[in-house]
């Protein structure tokens, strides 16, 4: 290590009304991987901001030492010719363009105007050959996968003759494997000199890349750890992040116990369904699970396994093409073919990807609340302004969404209130069964707990929970038993007693190369 | 507009700044509501400020009783039209064939009423049901064939033009029955003694000021009654007043020349109505669910397919009625009538606060963007500003409206 290359000093940044960082500073050594973890709202995307220039010189307070010298960036392009280079958690990657073109795009080999494609096409291919990809330069991005095109945005940094690498979230949407690959490059990248400063939420991830950790809460630097000290366990720095002792993280919860001879509410059999597309694919094999109530069942998989792909075909077969399959409630059959269907059936399901299939961003939080179930605040197809506002409200404070008012759009809320929103929506619509799909997806670890504490209550309340998550820990911690999926299939059960992170992540792994 | 308030009833109130707010005064509490509801105060305001832009230009010409009088008819046809592309735009549509579908109801209106002698109540029914399937027509490709509005409607907008220049022949073709022009051009009927003014239009200002206040005093008890936060006394007060000194104006004006067009009542139920539709009926919730976010709306249950339809054909039934209103109010059909009329609608909804990308406006406001530009037609009118100069300037309004819009969102946003 040969001292720090990047200084942040004491950095304050204001939004109107809102004090954004409140004094940070900020210690990055040459050559090491940096992470930066915290809450949602702790800072850590606005400091990234400032850093790389999105919030321009002059918009903060506090001083930016970049090798030795004081920075001022105007804008990205001035941080990103010093070499520092933002990757934003959202991939900017234009779909209908090649790798090539969009590795240099904004940048592009040209002469007198005109690209110069041998160029282009040589260095791509060699830049493409650094972060281990084999795909044709001319491959469109929309042709590869998520995990392929993050490692894109890497050679395009690459390209830009980067030195201190920002990476925010790059995980948030890839599965184990890719998140894997990803994180072996960035230490493969670590030896080739180029420092990296890594936002994340996982700790495992953490621990597995970085050399130390820079703790942000309320817009402070907490504490700076050396990760590979034997006193920074994932307990330490869940306790710096929430500022008290998280003795557990779950909450206490008596296992379920399955009463005899009564059906189950929930009851999947020999489901089938084959790829919207590609039609020869099955995406879902076969799956046949069931759910009783007051129980919480877990499904486990892996990214592409099939998990969201089951749920969302039992949920008015709103994803593929149905090939078979009955679905039972309370041991009768029913159907479920489109979504006013399934709700009236008691099923609800908690899309895992909240902003584009679960809210209206733009709308208040309490017409959100409402949508599902609108007859519930109405009579003869007129709306009861008041009612509804009055069961936002009631949400609001048995939920703790932290928002002035209901009327607000539930756009400027946090990534945790959102889900909450979600889930006081689909609570609203009043359902038997709830199919939660990634739950606590990019949400802080207090909001985290406050979500599996209300789960914990619907269970507690008679109702049937399906827990989809690729967090083990957190399936462990809330299941009463566990499915675990493999490339379209359920590949085995678990009761709580049985299950482990080893045991499930063997069957999770287990038929994938069989059915390949 | 008299029939305005309903509409907004009961925007979401501020959080409780409490009515014991004595010492920043009125004013201040005007601003702080207003900052809250910029977006749908900042065009109402221009609106009033255009207003004495030109009464102060025209020496008060503009606010001439017969003049308002002309203002409600010239524009009629324009803010039916912005009412049913509001709903279009708020769906996350577009309609460009209103303006062909007006002129091709029209001709269909001179086929049925000036050829065929039908009576003119029933040709009325006709033409509409004949809108309402072109927009049947036209909500079907685009809802259950997946194909983009913006191309269906472009499409529209040819056939449409193209079948009523192939029925009336290239000619122009009336004159109609006098039952159909008194309905469209004509004015409420005189009763009562001699007052000088026009009773049943006072009457029902009245009666509309009283509607107002009964309406939106049970809000506000209901809101108390639920222990719910509601605006400072003395800002509701305010509000009142300012409603009632509105309608009180527009209704001594009409009063005093021939009394309300029945156009304007026809206009008032359909604000109302549509009005009450999109903030309180399922419906209404719905279509702006599905331009908010399609995918969610649709995992919510939501029947986008159904109400992307109804939208459509909402809107041909509006195009027949405005077809029926601009024949009957020229006494002909003509293959040239209706040019333009969706750019003029399009732009009042965008004036009046609609967004590209879909599930934001209110009707309220496409009728407001529909007068600051029928405002300012007849105010350059008068003052003798050519039709060249009139296009530039509404085409600079337009830009400042939305631009205004964009640039007070980011303001807020970030």
């Amino acid at each position: 290590m040969a001292g720090p290359v990047l200084e942040m000093r004491s950095i304050v940044k204001t939004f109107p009304g809102v004090k954004a960082l409140s004094d940070v500073t900020l210690t990055v050594q040459q050559g090491e991987v940096h992470a930066i973890c915290g809450e949602n709202g702790a800072g850590k995307s606005t400091l990234m901001k400032v850093l790389s220039g999105v919030h321009p010189h002059g918009t903060y307070e506090g001083d930016i030492l970049f090798e030795g010298e004081v920075c001022e960036f105007k804008d990205i392009r001035a941080s990103e010719q010093r070499g520092i280079v933002i990757i934003h958690q959202e991939l900017a990657l234009s779909p209908y363009l090649s790798l090539a073109e969009n590795i240099f795009l904004g940048n592009e080999h040209a002469k007198g105007g005109f690209i110069d494609w041998r160029e282009t096409l040589r260095h791509a291919s060699e830049l493409l050959r650094r972060v281990g990809l084999s795909d044709h330069p001319d491959t469109r991005v929309a042709d590869i996968g998520v995990g392929k095109q993050q490692l894109v945005e890497i050679a395009k940094a690459l390209s830009k003759k980067v030195k201190l690498l920002i990476l925010d979230e790059p995980t948030a949407a890839l599965n184990d494997e890719d998140s894997d690959k990803l994180l072996d490059l960035i230490l493969e990248l670590k030896k080739q000199g180029i420092t990296s400063i890594i936002i994340s939420h996982k700790l495992n991830e953490i621990r597995k890349v970085a050399d130390s950790v820079t703790i942000l809460r309320d817009g402070q630097t907490i504490e700076t750890l050396d990760v590979k000290a034997p006193e920074t366990t994932e307990d330490r720095i869940i306790s710096g992040m929430v500022g008290r002792d998280l003795e557990n993280r779950f909450p206490e919860r008596s296992p379920h116990e399955p009463e005899e001879g009564v059906a189950p509410a929930l009851e999947i059999r020999g489901w089938t369904v084959f790829h919207p597309i590609d039609q020869q694919r099955k995406v879902v094999d076969d799956v046949s699970l069931q759910v009783r109530r007051g129980e919480i069942v877990g499904i486990a998989g892996l990214m592409g396994a099939g998990r969201t792909e089951l749920a969302m075909s039992v949920f008015g077969r709103t994803y593929g093409r149905y090939a078979g399959g009955t679905v039972l409630k309370d041991g009768k059959e029913i159907r479920t073919k489109s979504v006013p269907e399934a709700v009236k059936h008691g099923i609800a399901y908690v899309t895992e990807d909240r902003k584009h299939y679960g809210l209206n961003l733009i709308d208040t939080i309490n017409r959100n609340i409402s949508l599902t179930a609108l007859g519930k605040v109405a009579k003869r197809g007129v709306v009861d302004e008041h009612e509804e506002r009055q069961v936002a409200e009631g949400f609001r404070k048995s939920m703790n969404i932290k928002a002035p008012t209901v009327f607000e759009p539930v756009g400027k809320l946090s990534g945790g209130n959102q889900q909450k929103v979600v889930l006081s929506k689909w609570i609203f619509s009043g359902p038997d069964v709830l199919i939660l799909d990634e739950p606590t997806r990019g949400i802080d670890v207090g909001a985290k707990y406050e979500i599996y504490t209300v789960i914990d209550q619907l269970a507690a309340q008679g109702k049937a929970v399906v827990f989809i998550s690729s967090e083990l820990p957190e399936l462990l911690g809330m299941c009463d038993r566990i499915y675990t999926m493999a490339a379209g299939r359920l590949t085995g059960e678990f009761s709580r007693a049985e299950a482990s992170q080893e045991s499930l992540m063997r069957q999770m792994t287990k038929d994938k190369e069989v059915t390949r | 507009m008299s029939t305005d308030v309903t509409a907004k009833t009961p925007a979401p109130a501020p959080p409780g700044k409490g009515g014991a707010a004595t010492g920043d005064g009125l004013l201040q509490l005007v601003l702080d509501g207003m900052r809250r509801n910029m977006r749908q105060y900042g065009m109402l305001i221009a609106l009033g400020l255009i207003v004495v832009l030109f009464a102060v230009w025209t020496d008060g010409d503009l606010l001439l009783p017969r003049n308002v009088s002309n203002l409600v008819l010239q524009n009629s046809y324009i803010l039916i039209l912005a009412i049913g592309m509001m709903l279009v735009i708020i769906a996350g549509h577009i309609d460009l064939s209103v303006g062909s579908l007006t002129a091709f109801v029209g001709s269909m209106a001179a086929v049925f009423m000036v050829k065929q002698d039908i009576p003119w109540p029933l040709a009325v029914i006709l033409c509409l049901a004949v809108g309402a399937a072109a927009g049947a027509v036209q909500g079907f490709f685009i809802a259950y064939g997946g194909i983009p509005s913006f191309i269906v409607t472009l499409a529209g907008m040819l056939i449409f033009r193209g079948l009523t220049e192939i029925f009336l022949e290239g000619q122009t073709l009336g004159p109609f029955p006098e039952g159909l022009q008194k309905a469209a051009n004509g004015f409420l009927p005189e009763v009562g003694p001699n007052t000088n003014y026009h009773n049943l239009t006072l009457l029902l200002g009245f009666a509309m000021i009283a509607l107002v206040i009964f309406q939106e005093v049970r809000d506000r008890k209901r809101q108390q009654e639920f222990n719910l936060d509601v605006p400072p006394t003395k800002l509701f007060l305010l509000k009142l007043v300012a409603i009632s000194a509105a309608v009180l104006t527009l209704t001594m004006l009409l009063a005093s020349y021939k009394g309300a067009p029945i156009v304007l009542l026809i206009l008032g139920v359909l604000l109302v109505g549509f009005g009450y539709v999109m903030r309180n009926a399922i419906i209404g919730r719905h279509i702006y669910a599905i331009g908010g976010n399609l995918p969610a709306a649709k995992l919510s249950g939501v029947k986008d397919k159904k109400v992307t339809f109804l939208v459509f054909l909402n809107m041909g039934m509006l195009a027949a009625l405005a077809g029926l209103v601009f024949a009957a109010r020229f006494n002909a059909a003509s293959p040239k009538a209706g040019l333009n009329f969706e750019l003029e609608a399009i732009a009042a909804s965008f004036i009046g606060g609609a967004s590209m990308s879909g599930g934001v406006g209110t009707v309220l406001g496409a009728i407001i963007g529909g007068l600051v530009l029928g405002v300012l037609n007849n105010g350059m009118n008068l003052v003798g500003i050519g039709t060249d100069w009139q296009q530039v300037i509404k085409g600079l309004v337009l830009l400042a409206a939305v631009g205004f819009d964009v640039w007070n969102k980011r303001k807020v946003g970030s």
